[in-house]
């Protein structure tokens, strides 16, 4: 059998010679720099890596699990059917016009997005931390796999969301419905800054772990998952627009139900947030990133 | 003149100790202190203890060299090789690398234990750098490498460690890299497994890769490396042929030499009951000893200091061979230990006899530990404090005879025979 791998081998050398002509690598090492810049061709080198990161929490997700993806699903139905009663039936909150339950499922699906990709995102450098010390490649891709795998769940949500539209026959108002996915991608977008910020931050200080979970308590209320904005006084809407969720939540469902629009310029507030979070989170995540290994 | 590989010039690690081992303070600590700093207008918060890991280093590596990277606990093999691996960063220094570069720190890597074997190899495999079909084609040849064939849909969980292990070593095995860079993956699986690992490092060497290759494992080096660096303290001390530079550092006692002492009582390991003194590896008349005759037999001391009356304390070794197997452990048990122990120095001495261990090196994990049954708690250890080279003169009065090959084996005791012929 040894006979055998050296032949092998020996084959491969052959071609490793031809190829090293090819795709010979240059790969400098030096002090980390103070703000290093994004390799974009070197991400696209790993891109199957993070490809693999997606599979393997998706993978070990369910594992175990014998009804499997149905969880996925089962934690917004609950939270909306109790939303359903007790702000729908009892309270009275206005919900545009739509059917309650509707209404508040579609307001949970983005959020579930946005919840799930920062409690597992804000941890996935210090969960990760076997691979941090022990083996090279762009450490972007941790969190970013992070706010990639929850999509599925978002899918399935949607599959679930357009049952019930079926059902209590609500259905989008116009062509704004194209706009749909933008608000999706400025949740990305949102979530993906504080992402990169909280799990670089995490590696030194693990307060952010307890953090979170408190956060999330108060967080769908503060971003209008149960209510339209317009039944706010005008300056708390103003307040809540800080928070790009705000603008997710009330654009989305105005694509998808349509309730009313979200107004243009509290949009733009989020959107400006949501990209100076983006900013500050890169910009943090890579000038901590050549310490990662000696801290986490 | 073949291509260089690699060079490094004056590369330099330096680590805070303070960041180092309170590496995860609070959010509060650092607010705190801050505040202080601030208050104080002084940056004394700044002047954390320094230690360079590595203090300019330089060398350069032909393509398709192999290089074997020694020196004891500490020396900076490690942050050698995670800087050249990009793990980390250097503080100062530079290096180029030219060629697809693998590494190997640690055999399954990133291996998830819920996952099946097949599911492993994939994924253990793009953590290495391999791609999808790179990994689908080879993927035979490492179910079979490893002799898992039949578990290959079984999550690893249920592995045993010994399979484990070599389906995590198989992956690793089938790396193609140009340059490869390994770090003490040898030292894992049994005996048969670690002469296939080295009969794979072998080929890859001779298949015009370049290699650097950290091991404790001296005879590994000399006979896999055409060259071998000696790192002491962060510096490179010697370069050069690996069989000189490997002789030159058994003899030299450099990895943990047979004296080591700890000089400053709060600074020496310990905790608030004892602190250890010295450590030493002696022969029969009290002399210091590097190298021993396997004939003859091996004193190990401790020397502790009690600090205050409690528990009874008792002086502990344990002898690890080179490839990090465990050899024996051994504890004082005799009935002076029963009694609470006074205040005061002491120094044990523990005797090996002679004709029991193996050649080769061995390093000593000296400990001081009482026994609040059915535990036993260890006041202080100190991995690898002591060590020394067991060697055979070859006078044919030993257990290996007249024989001059290779004798395997953690021990070789030199046991009585008794042969009748009827």
């Amino acid at each position: 059998m040894a006979a055998d791998h050296d032949g092998v081998l020996a084959g491969d050398t052959a071609r490793a010679g031809s190829e090293r002509r090819a795709d010979e690598r240059l790969t400098v090492i030096r002090p980390a720099t103070r703000w290093p810049r994004l390799d974009l061709r070197e991400l696209w080198h790993y891109h199957e890596l993070l490809g693999i990161f997606v599979w393997r929490d998706l993978a070990v997700r369910y594992k175990q699990a014998s009804i499997g993806i149905v969880w996925a699903i089962f934690q917004p139905l609950l939270i909306a059917v109790v939303y359903t009663v007790i702000f729908g039936r009892f309270a009275k909150f206005d919900s545009g016009g739509v059917y309650y339950g509707v209404f508040v499922f579609a307001g949970l699906l983005p959020w579930q997005y946005f919840s799930s990709s920062l409690s597992s995102g804000a941890g996935c450098l210090v969960a990760n931390a076997n691979l941090v010390t022990k083996v090279y490649f762009p450490r972007i891709l941790l969190p970013v796999a992070t706010i990639v795998t929850p999509i599925v769940d978002l899918v399935l949500g949607f599959v679930v969301l357009l049952g019930m539209m079926v059902w209590f026959d609500e259905w989008p108002g116009g062509p704004q419905v194209v706009l749909a996915p933008a608000f999706l991608l400025l949740a990305a977008v949102t979530v993906l800054g504080l992402v990169l910020g909280l799990s670089a931050i995490n590696v030194r200080y693990r307060d952010v772990a307890y953090a979170i979970p408190v956060f999330m308590q108060v967080l769908p209320l503060l971003s209008g998952v149960p209510f339209t904005l317009g039944a706010l006084p005008a300056h708390w809407q103003w307040i809540l627009a800080c928070n790009p969720m705000t603008t997710v939540i009330a654009g989305w469902r105005w694509a998808v139900l349509d309730t009313p629009a979200p107004d243009a310029g509290q949009a733009a507030l989020g959107v400006a947030v949501a990209i100076a979070l983006l900013a500050a989170g890169l910009a943090y995540f890579r000038s901590s990133e050549p310490r990662f290994a000696d801290n986490i | 003149m073949a291509d260089l590989a690699i060079t490094a010039e004056g590369l330099a690690k330096r680590y805070r100790i303070g960041e180092f081992q309170a590496s995860y303070g609070t959010l509060r600590d650092s607010l705190v202190g801050a505040v202080k700093r601030v208050g104080r207008r002084d940056h004394s918060a700044r002047h954390h203890e320094e230690i360079w890991a590595l203090d300019g280093v330089s060398f350069s590596l032909a393509e398709g060299e192999v290089l074997g990277l020694i020196g004891g606990n500490g020396a900076g093999k490690s942050t050698l090789l995670r800087i050249l691996t990009r793990i980390t960063a250097p503080t100062r220094g530079s290096a180029e690398i030219r060629g697809r570069v693998g590494s190997l720190l640690e055999v399954g890597t990133g291996f998830h234990p819920e996952l099946t074997g097949r599911e492993n190899v994939y994924l253990n495999g793009a953590i290495l750098g391999m791609k999808r079909r790179e990994i689908s084609s080879k993927l035979d040849e490492i179910t079979e490498f490893a002799g898992v064939q039949r578990f290959m849909d079984t999550p690893v969980k249920r592995y045993s460690s010994g399979m484990y292990v070599r389906l995590a070593f198989s992956v690793a095995a089938h790396l193609e890299p140009e340059i490869l860079l390994v770090d003490e993956v040898l030292a894992v699986g049994d005996a048969e497994f670690q002469r296939r690992c080295l009969g794979r490092m072998e080929s890859l060497g001779e298949s015009g890769r370049t290699v650097i290759f950290v091991s404790h494992n001296m005879q590994a080096v000399a006979q896999l490396c055409d060259r071998a660096i000696l790192l002491e303290q962060g510096t490179v001390v010697l370069d050069g042929d690996s069989g000189d530079v490997v002789a030159r550092y058994l003899q030299s006692g450099l990895g943990s030499g047979s004296n080591r002492v700890w000089p400053d009582d709060a600074s020496a390991p310990g905790d608030d009951l004892v602190r250890l003194r010295w450590a030493r590896v002696v022969d029969e008349h009290g002399g210091l000893l590097d190298a021993v005759d396997v004939r003859r037999p091996v004193g190990v001391q401790i020397a502790f200091r009690v600090l205050r009356a409690g528990a009874p304390v008792m002086p502990k070794f344990k002898l690890v061979d080179k490839r990090g197997d465990v050899a024996f452990n051994a504890l004082d048990t005799s009935p002076a230990w029963r009694q609470a122990s006074a205040p005061g120095e002491y120094v044990a001495t523990a005797w090996i006899p002679g004709n029991l261990l193996n050649e080769g090196l061995y390093s000593a994990d000296v400990a001081v530990c009482s026994i609040a049954a059915p535990k036993l708690h260890q006041h202080v250890q100190e991995r690898a404090a002591v060590a020394f080279h067991v060697q055979d003169p070859g006078e044919g009065d030993s257990a290996r005879g007249t024989f001059t090959g290779q004798w395997r084996g953690v021990l070789r005791p030199l046991l009585e025979w008794t042969v009748e012929r009827r």
